[in-house]
């Protein structure tokens, strides 16, 4: 049971001090910028909080996965921005 | 150090040294003297301070405890210049040492904020350990720091301790239904909570947070964010409030919302607020409280004077190849303050025997050059004095004189001239269209995006203006006007305000005032 984290990760160090378990750490090259979570260290906080802390203030929708490879903050779900009116105007912004 | 009041006066020299500004003798205020000593030599507080000392933004602290529909956590792009956006983040170690690289080359260099890219205070390990060590070893610097509230009440006393005497809350809104519209979501205690739930708390907090800093005498600003139809009218309350609480300045920035940009606000169309709007806004708040009128909403790694950017001149590869004895800088720098206090004096008593017409100072911001539907000539202070219309003047403008070539212009000074005088009202971006050989393909549309960025104005004065941009402002109804060259700004829009009058174009005509 662990979390991942993937490239998408935008390095803001939010998670990081908030992991019980210390699980989380910077990448090194080629991975860096982003961090990593330790797949033997990582709980899922169950135990300590009632909410996984990473996936809890991550701010990028898609960038932490559970095992199963399932986003846990699906597009849309933190900016509130439905997501088809994002690649709406992604697809309107390659056009220009 | 006595500080003559210079409030109700107009400056003598307008303009601005730094070839950007958005002067307001008046922005000060109110304020009480004690306060405008402690801000006279500070940029972003003091209005001629800022032409003459710069400031910096150091980026140490990346994460953030909220969401604003503002921002776009994902964005950190070298050619966008907006609050939250940079390029390079900094440990507190090389944050120290950028910003003594900094002051060593930069003597004017007064200021230290740390102002994200996330919220300072939620990274505070990293912001308070860049405080110790610049507290220790560059004490000639004010350091400063720039919070979205919510963790603020839980470093107060640590904030005391580092002696940061001005700190930034950005306040939007004191209701959590507006709330609720512009914060999806914060973290608070090991949750992340949405909606109106996790704006009332974030207000507590920042109300808290504020009443706090009051208390142990440290200066409080409020940045706001106005966002049309959202907290526009709302802003007027939250005003009256942080004043109330003892806030010393107001800061009401125009949003920033694109598509481009990623955010909530760009993707959903949520336009920002024209320039009338925000001056409205301003002149409407500014009865209750000293309102600041020369933001220019720096990025979180800006260097040097307000309105430009030597961050590159200071990446981290660039500061380690630096040898910086800071001892000696240290003197280089006294030396230059004093030099710079005495002249500022100088300029103070002169503005103060020059009695000049108590004109109120009205500036406005320039928020989006693209988007820009200008305030009409006649959305001043109606009908005084005169029944001569006011009339809108853009200037090239450098070092309070007239001086720029139009198609070199960065951005135009705009000033409301009428029977009171000139007065300035804001600043509006312009692109260069005439960048040289590689950018001339798209010479055409660039003019005519700055000729779009100046509607409203009916005069441009600039030292120079080639045919075709001469012919195009003529068609777009702008008088171009490059008799005034090298002449101090405000002589020049009198004289062509005076030409004007002389020549009977300025009888009242109400219906062809461009409102946006």
């Amino acid at each position: 049971m662990a979390l991942e984290i993937i490239e998408s990760c935008v390095n803001c160090w939010a998670c990081a001090p908030l992991c019980p378990n210390q699980a989380i750490y910077e990448a090194a090259p080629p991975h860096f910028p982003h961090f990593l979570i330790d797949a033997d260290k990582c709980t899922e906080c169950v135990g300590d909080f009632a909410d996984a802390q990473c996936v809890a203030i991550c701010p990028i929708e898609g960038a932490i996965l559970d095992e199963l490879g399932v986003e846990m903050n699906p597009p849309g779900s933190l900016t509130g921005i439905p997501p088809e009116r994002w690649a709406a105007a992604q697809a309107e912004i390659a056009a220009r | 150090m006595e500080l003559p009041v210079i409030a109700q006066e107009a400056p003598k020299a307008g303009g601005c040294s730094a070839g950007s500004c958005g002067s307001s003798a008046t922005q000060m205020n109110g304020m009480s003297d004690e306060i405008r000593v402690r801000v006279q030599d500070h940029p972003c507080y003091s209005e001629d301070a800022h032409h003459y000392f710069a400031r910096m933004h150091v980026a140490v602290a990346p994460a953030c405890n909220i969401q604003c529909h503002y921002c776009n956590r994902k964005y950190d792009c070298a050619n966008e210049s907006r609050p939250g956006v940079v390029s390079e983040l900094l440990t507190p170690d090389q944050a120290v040492k950028k910003t003594l690289a900094v002051a060593a080359t930069i003597p004017q260099m007064t200021v230290l904020g740390i102002a994200g890219p996330g919220d300072p205070l939620a990274n505070p390990e990293r912001t308070f350990e860049t405080f110790r060590q610049l507290a220790a070893k560059a004490p000639d610097i004010k350091l400063c720091v720039s919070t979205n509230g919510l963790a603020l009440p839980d470093h107060v006393e640590e904030l005391a301790k580092h002696n940061i005497d001005h700190v930034t809350i950005t306040i939007n809104c004191v209701d959590p239904d507006v709330g609720a519209k512009i914060y999806p979501w914060i973290f608070w205690k090991n949750k992340r909570i949405h909606g109106r739930e996790a704006a009332a708390i974030l207000i507590e907090r920042q109300q808290q947070g504020l009443e706090m800093l009051v208390a142990k005498g440290i200066l409080v600003k409020v940045n706001s964010v106005l966002i049309p139809g959202v907290n526009d009218e709302h802003l007027k309350e939250v005003s009256k409030i942080v004043k109330a609480k003892g806030a010393f300045l107001h800061n009401v920035m125009p949003l920033i919302a694109e598509a481009g940009h990623g955010t909530f606000y760009g993707i959903m169309g949520q336009r920002s607020p024209n320039p009338a709007e925000l001056k409205n806004l301003q002149d409407a708040c500014e009865g209750d409280m000293n309102m600041m009128r020369h933001c220019r909403q720096c990025r979180a790694d800006a260097v040097g004077l307000l309105g430009e950017d030597r961050g590159d001149e200071f990446t981290m590869d660039k500061i380690e190849a630096m040898e910086i004895d800071y001892e000696a800088a240290m003197a280089v720098r006294a030396e230059l303050r004093a030099k710079v206090t005495a002249e500022l004096d100088a300029k103070r008593q002169k503005a103060k025997a020059a009695h000049a017409p108590a004109a109120p100072q009205v500036v406005q911001f320039m928020p989006h050059p693209q988007k820009l539907a200008l305030a009409g000539p006649r959305s001043g202070i109606p009908g005084r004095q005169s029944p001569a219309r006011r009339v809108l003047m853009a200037v090239a403008g450098k070092g309070g004189l007239v001086a720029v070539h139009f198609g070199h212009a960065k951005e135009f000074l705009v000033y409301e001239a009428s029977a009171a005088g000139a007065k300035f009202v804001g600043h509006r971006k312009a692109e260069q269209y005439c960048a040289g050989d590689e950018t001339c393909g798209d010479g055409e549309s660039v003019l005519d995006r700055t000729i779009k960025a100046l509607d409203g104005c009916e005069v441009v004065l600039c030292s120079k203006i080639g045919f075709e941009p001469w012919g195009n402002l003529e068609a777009a109804g702008i008088a171009p006007n490059g008799e005034h060259a090298m002449e101090p700004i405000e002589e020049a829009v009198m004289a062509v305000w005076h030409e004007m009058l002389a020549a009977g174009k300025l009888e009242p005509k109400p219906s062809t005032a461009k409102c946006a």
